[in-house]
């Protein structure tokens, strides 16, 4: 098994004032991994605004809390499983599902969606087809996993992203998140005193996921597969209806799922947030195979496992419930109050220290340099030419898998299941669910690796910047944000250079704003043999919407005016015109405003409240262009529009069209006057571009001359067609 | 006021759904039927969507031998009308109550989305308040939806016009044979459908470009139940 370092040996040496024993270093092994501990993270991330009058639980938790009125609450986490899913891209992103949710479970919440951030490399080249075959065998195996898992448990998969980008050739990022509905008061108090017994419940403890946690806390090897963990959605069903049943007949004290660092990390955590002592006996743990050794029950990382305290008095009752439902279960072990996990093995003493110390890795300030590559790659940018076609780069630019629908995708998960998805995935900014308390939530990610990798500041500011604009359009009042930052090696100064920058972007962004962070996540060491991971922060925001009026959608009405607010800049670096249709990497990264934003987005609040807008999307990746085309599709409504009216300083047209600057929305109305008399007022630039029409047909003008005009239905083509077309396609 | 049962095995995951819809929009009488031993006197039981057992062995496969089936089974011979939903419509098929077996869809993959289905017969239990070939507006989402049934068997069911539903012959999402999205058995009282009603019941719920009106499979049962 993996041994500790020898700084972090002798710091266990020291506290302990003795030689720790084998199962002790495994212990600390496992809890003191990067992916448990976050030792190159946590000083950094705690820098974090968390405080908001929503909040009743912030990060820290296995889930943030959020009161959402009327004595309701929503739970929410994200997760990634990026290591497992690299080598085994089903069984890693399925259990990654599970996870996640036991997450939401753990804090007495009943989960009412999934989403996902995935990330792979080209699935389109011509030049290396047997790499291009293996990013799409990564795609499609996780999304099977991913549906196999959540469409089980009968939670909808109401939304994502996905990004292509090389940098992520041969290995795949996979985050999943999840939000869970409840009632205040069923929220588990984790109370708990001396006396009360510790259970063990769900799924038997196997070899299965053994050092999974030290696993993902280093780069690569693709032969670890016995550390990618094996799933069973049915029976995480099942403990999921038998956990919510026992929480609402109020026989749990405490409560915390299985994870990463299996049992090591889950008794550690627990009784140092109890503040209490846990003495276990391992020899009553069900397992999978007799022959596991101690280390390998205490750190194996079996799926659909929960952790359950209760007291003697309730515990026939809890027992009753397990029987109902089929769920195997062990008492493995009492609370006490001199704050050590002690652990024993038929009476036998193997191994005590304080639950503090195992659950406290020391943390690093880890050296952080700007990186040399930022340098090199503005020395070698040359801007592109102008293309001549314009019709041909717009049906280019609409088949590109980063723009195209992800219907393929999509159709895969469970969308409708819990009769809550009010605006569903592919249609709208951000997709909107029904609260038991008539109110409505809406949960939308964004990443941008390849802003993040020009730069990693602004580039992180702008997903969060875009996630917030998504739940606006939609209608919602942004009332919470999540963070997963995923890096490379932290060792490497350069990378940690990347990761320190984001936190400073999430921090600026959301103090300024005022909203708060409840929940994140740290993935380092995303690393294959050919190179560390672009910075790909992914950002979660979640928005709560009063009532069904407020709720917007991008659908155009004919002879709508159409509207676009927020001003275009040349900042194209890490555009998806630059990248993908120029194969062009540099330039200017879109840059966030604060001050703009901020009003922006309290303005488009405004308008939705007084009924000044109709359709409303958002423009980023694709720029306006392709935002125009979406809301079209959509509609399935044609549009004429005068690029020369746009509130712009570029220098050149496919700019102006392409250009990712952030603070911009499309919106059409029935009330241009008032629309102007407002916008006006609140000094936000902004122009009437033009009309919806009803001819299916998209016209773009300028200096009134028509420079294109493009079927409606073609576009659709292209933009329905492309995903599908290229992973369906047969070998020649 | 109709008494409707609503089946639970373990992997049911629509139950809820069926039960909330009925709770908000349908003035009924409802309960969830974990064993046989919940069974009373029901008018109507609902068999609703997920993976019963995990899907394991075959989609329904399990749930169909259950002792809970076996009481469901009587209650069919009773004529008590059964609706079997999506897994629902799978069980009633494993458990030999309805004709045909479902197969893998014919794009190997699991399909959520919403379409238009036909109602082809509408003098049953669940169709009586449409007219024949109105179209309805509901989402599928399965992976074993994919009907398939042999020749005289076919000719069976088509001639005693127990085919209730068929997908648009332009967008069969799954590849089944004749585009048959529900059928009955030979008394007209037991009915699987693929698709999900609960789930278009709501006004909230229908996206752009569809209606409500899947809801009256739900009202058709009342009014069957309430016949006398």
């Amino acid at each position: 098994m993996a041994i500790l370092n020898e700084f972090e040996y002798n710091y266990l040496k020291k506290s302990l004032n003795r030689e720790p024993n084998e199962l002790e270093q495994n212990i600390i092994n496992a809890e003191w991994s990067e992916h448990c501990s976050y030792k190159s993270s946590k000083i950094h991330i705690r820098t974090l605004p968390t405080d908001g009058d929503r909040v009743i639980k912030g990060p820290g938790f296995d889930a943030g809390v959020l009161d959402v009125g009327d004595g309701y609450v929503i739970t929410v986490h994200i997760e990634s499983h990026n290591h497992p899913s690299a080598v085994e891209p089903y069984g890693g992103a399925a259990t990654g599902v599970g996870g996640v949710l036991r997450d939401i479970l753990s804090m007495g919440t009943r989960p009412i969606a999934v989403l996902n951030a995935l990330r792979f490399g080209d699935i389109d080249s011509n030049k290396n087809i047997p790499l291009s075959k293996k990013n799409q065998w990564l795609l499609k195996n996780v999304v099977k996993g991913i549906a196999d898992y959540g469409n089980c448990m009968g939670v909808p998969t109401v939304g994502g992203e996905v990004e292509f980008d090389s940098s992520f050739d041969n290995y795949c990022l996979v985050d999943v998140a999840s939000i869970g509905h409840g009632k205040l008061n069923n929220l588990v108090k984790n109370k708990v005193k001396k006396g009360d017994i510790i259970i063990l419940a769900g799924n038997s403890t196997g070899k299965d996921g053994i050092n999974g946690a030290s696993f993902a806390s280093s780069n690569l090897d693709e032969e670890n597969r016995s550390a990618v963990q094996i799933p069973d959605p049915f029976l995480e069903k099942i403990l999921q209806e038998c956990t919510l049943e026992a929480i609402e007949k109020k026989c749990v004290n405490a409560m915390k799922d299985l994870g990463g660092g299996g049992l090591s990390c889950c008794l550690s955590e627990t009784a140092d947030n109890l503040k209490k002592g846990f003495e276990i006996e391992l020899s009553n743990i069900h397992l999978k195979q007799k022959d596991m050794d101690d280390s390998e029950i205490m750190i194996s990382e079996s799926q659909e496992r929960m952790l359950l305290i209760t007291s003697n008095k309730k515990k026939t009752k809890l027992f009753s419930l397990f029987e109902k439902y089929g769920i195997k279960y062990s008492v493995i072990g009492k609370v006490n109050n001199d704050k050590n996990v002690l652990i024993k093995k038929n009476g036998q003493v193997l191994a005590t220290m304080p639950a503090k110390l195992i659950a406290h890795a020391p943390l690093l300030d880890r050296p952080s340099k700007q990186p040399n590559y930022l340098y090199n790659i503005n020395k070698l940018f040359r801007e592109p030419k102008i293309p001549k076609n314009f019709s041909s780069l717009i049906f280019s630019m609409i088949s590109n898998p980063n723009i195209c629908s992800k219907k393929w995708i999509y159709q895969q998960f469970d969308h409708e299941v819990g009769i809550r998805t009010v605006l569903k995935p592919g249609f709208s900014d951000s997709s909107v669910l029904k609260l038991d308390n008539g109110k409505f939530i809406t949960f939308k990610l964004d990443g941008n690796s390849k802003h993040c990798y020009l730069d990693p500041y602004e580039g992180t500011l702008g997903c969060i910047a875009e996630s917030v604009r998504n739940t606006v359009c939609v209608g919602a009042t942004p009332i919470g944000i999540v963070d997963h930052l995923q890096f490379g090696n932290p060792e490497n100064e350069q990378i940690f250079w990347t990761f320190l920058e984001s936190i400073r972007a999430i921090k600026d962004f959301c103090t300024f704003m005022k909203i708060p962070v409840v929940g994140g996540k740290v993935s380092l060491y995303n690393e294959t043999k050919s190179g560390g991971i672009k910075p790909s922060p992914v950002i979660g925001a979640l928005g709560l919407i009063g009532n069904k009026s407020l709720v917007r959608s991008p659908i155009f009405e004919a002879d709508e005016r159409i509207f676009i607010m927020g001003m275009t800049y040349d900042e194209l670096g890490g555009s998806e015109y630059y990248e993908y249709y120029h194969k062009a990497i540099g330039g200017i990264v879109p840059k966030v405003n604060l001050g703009n934003h901020k009003k922006i987005v309290e303005s488009v609040k405004t308008m939705v409240k007084t009924n000044l807008v109709s359709a409303i999307h958002d423009c980023s990746k694709g720029g306006l262009i392709i935002s125009l085309l979406e809301i079209s599709i959509q509609s399935n409504l044609g549009f004429v529009v005068d690029i020369g009216k746009i509130p712009t300083s570029c220098t050149r047209l496919d700019y102006a069209l392409f250009s990712e600057s952030h603070g911009r929305f499309i919106f059409s109305t029935k009330n241009p006057e008032k629309a102007k008399a407002f916008l006006m007022q609140r000094k936000i630039p902004f122009a009437d571009i033009g009309v919806v029409t009803n001819d299916k047909k998209c016209s773009l003008k300028f200096d009134d001359k028509t420079i294109v005009d493009l079927q409606l239905s073609e576009i659709i083509k292209r933009y329905d067609s492309s995903l599908l077309a290229i992973l369906e396609k047969k070998a020649p | 006021m109709v008494k409707i049962g609503i089946t639970v095995f373990p992997g049911s995951n629509c139950d809820r759904d069926v039960y909330n819809i009925f709770k908000a929009k349908l003035n009924c009488n409802i309960s969830y039927i974990e064993d046989k031993n919940k069974i009373k006197n029901f008018d109507a039981i609902i068999i609703p969507g997920g993976f019963t057992y995990g899907d394991r062995l075959r989609a329904g496969a399990i749930a169909a031998h259950s002792p809970l089936m076996d009481k469901i089974k009587e209650m069919a011979e009773n004529e008590v009308p059964i609706l079997g939903i999506c897994n629902g419509f799978q069980i009633l098929v494993e458990s030999g109550l309805l004709p045909g077996a479902l197969i893998h869809n014919k794009n190997l993959k699991f399909i959520c989305r919403w379409i238009d289905v036909i109602v082809t017969n509408n003098e049953t239990p669940f169709t009586n308040l449409y007219e024949r070939y109105q179209k309805i507006s509901i989402p599928i989402a399965h992976g074993e939806g994919q009907y398939v049934i042999d020749k005289q068997t076919y000719t069976e069911v088509k001639n005693n016009n127990q085919i209730i539903m068929k997908y648009d012959e332009r967008d069969n999402p799954n590849g089944s044979i004749d585009n048959i999205a529900a059928i009955c058995n030979l008394k007209g009282n037991v009915m699987g459908m693929m698709p999900h009603p609960e789930r278009a019941s709501d006004d909230d719920l229908t996206p752009y470009g569809f209606s409500t009106n899947a809801i009256y499979v739900f009202k058709s049962l009342i009014k069957y139940v309430n016949r006398f």
